[in-house]
């Protein structure tokens, strides 16, 4: 295996870790909707940081990979117009889940203020915060760019 | 050079290669995300539930997709017409090793949790979905390795 092979490899990983974040949020999502004590929405927390970590880990990867696969690799420019997309679609994918994490960080918040005020029974408020519309429209938006983005990858129109 | 860049991919391969890299993701995150929720449940009921329907709900539906997109590929690129004693590059036997005995262990991880999910119900301890978290991380590392094969593709 050549450099660029390792780097295409680790490139592909990164990717593979990027997903694999969104599944788990996913699933966190899921499960938050039914969910209206603070005890459970605050148990969210430790699965969480996996998430986070997976998304950092392959979203920094993707990117940091990719701009050096693009200047590497004697085939691929730049500006080939399947790369400037996937960096337009790279941005906005992290726009939208930077979104999506401050939209189901105020259930948690609500979640902290009940347990510290020590109502730890159902809310329908914090249930109401769990099943947030904007979180998930937000969440779906950011499948759906990172989806297009794995089209961009194989199809590489204008390649 | 990897093939990936070396070669202009024949129009009709890039469906079955797009089926065959989102299962594939699917089932790792699913794997992830079970995992991570089997092994930080402490015991929480409701967790080891969640991690076990996110094993049977996401990684199983996403290593058929994913198995079905291999074979298409497979067959789209031809392998499969190729001479019986032909050697198959490294790169295609440790994904192919990895899929199906990943698959057969998947399975046997997803029985396991099954009974451990009914067991938990019965209050009967949370042993066996330990060993569906054990599964499930062999299972991340196995197809973590296929994944590096498949996109690196030594030999």
């Amino acid at each position: 295996m050549s450099f660029d092979d390792w780097m295409l490899a680790l490139h592909v990983l990164s990717a593979f870790s990027y997903v694999a974040g969104l599944v788990l949020f996913w699933v966190l999502i899921v499960a938050a909707r039914r969910t209206d004590t603070p005890g459970p929405t605050l148990s969210f927390a430790p699965f969480t940081k996996v998430g986070n970590a997976a998304v950092g880990i392959g979203a920094g990867g993707t990117i940091v990979l990719g701009i050096f696969l693009a200047f590497s690799v004697g085939d691929y420019d730049i500006w080939d117009p399947w790369i400037v997309a996937a960096l337009v679609l790279w941005f906005v994918a992290a726009g939208l889940g930077q979104r999506t994490g401050k939209a189901y960080l105020v259930p948690v918040q609500k979640a902290q203020e009940l347990n510290a005020a020590g109502q730890t029974g159902p809310n329908t408020e914090l249930l109401a915060l769990n099943r947030t519309s904007q979180g998930l429209m937000l969440q779906f938006l950011a499948s759906l760019v990172l989806l297009l983005i794995l089209a961009d990858m194989i199809w590489k129109p204008g390649a | 050079m990897s093939a990936v860049f070396a070669a202009v991919r024949a129009e009709e391969q890039n469906f079955p290669l797009f089926v065959h890299v989102l299962g594939a993701t699917i089932l790792v995150g699913g794997l992830l995300t079970a995992a991570t929720i089997l092994a930080l449940a402490r015991g929480d009921a409701r967790s080891l539930r969640v991690g076990y329907w996110t094993l049977l709900a996401m990684s199983f539906p996403g290593w058929i997709i994913m198995r079905v997109g291999a074979q298409w590929i497979y067959s789209e690129q031809g392998w499969d017409d190729l001479p019986d004693d032909f050697e198959e590059p490294a790169w295609l036997g440790i994904g192919y090793f990895a899929a199906d005995l990943g698959g057969l262990i998947l399975l046997v991880s997803l029985i396991v949790g099954g009974i451990g999910v009914y067991r938990l119900r019965a209050d009967k301890g949370s042993g066996l979905l330990r060993a569906t978290m054990i599964l499930s991380l062999i299972l991340l590392a196995a197809y973590v390795v296929a994944a590096w094969a498949m996109s690196g593709k030594p030999n």
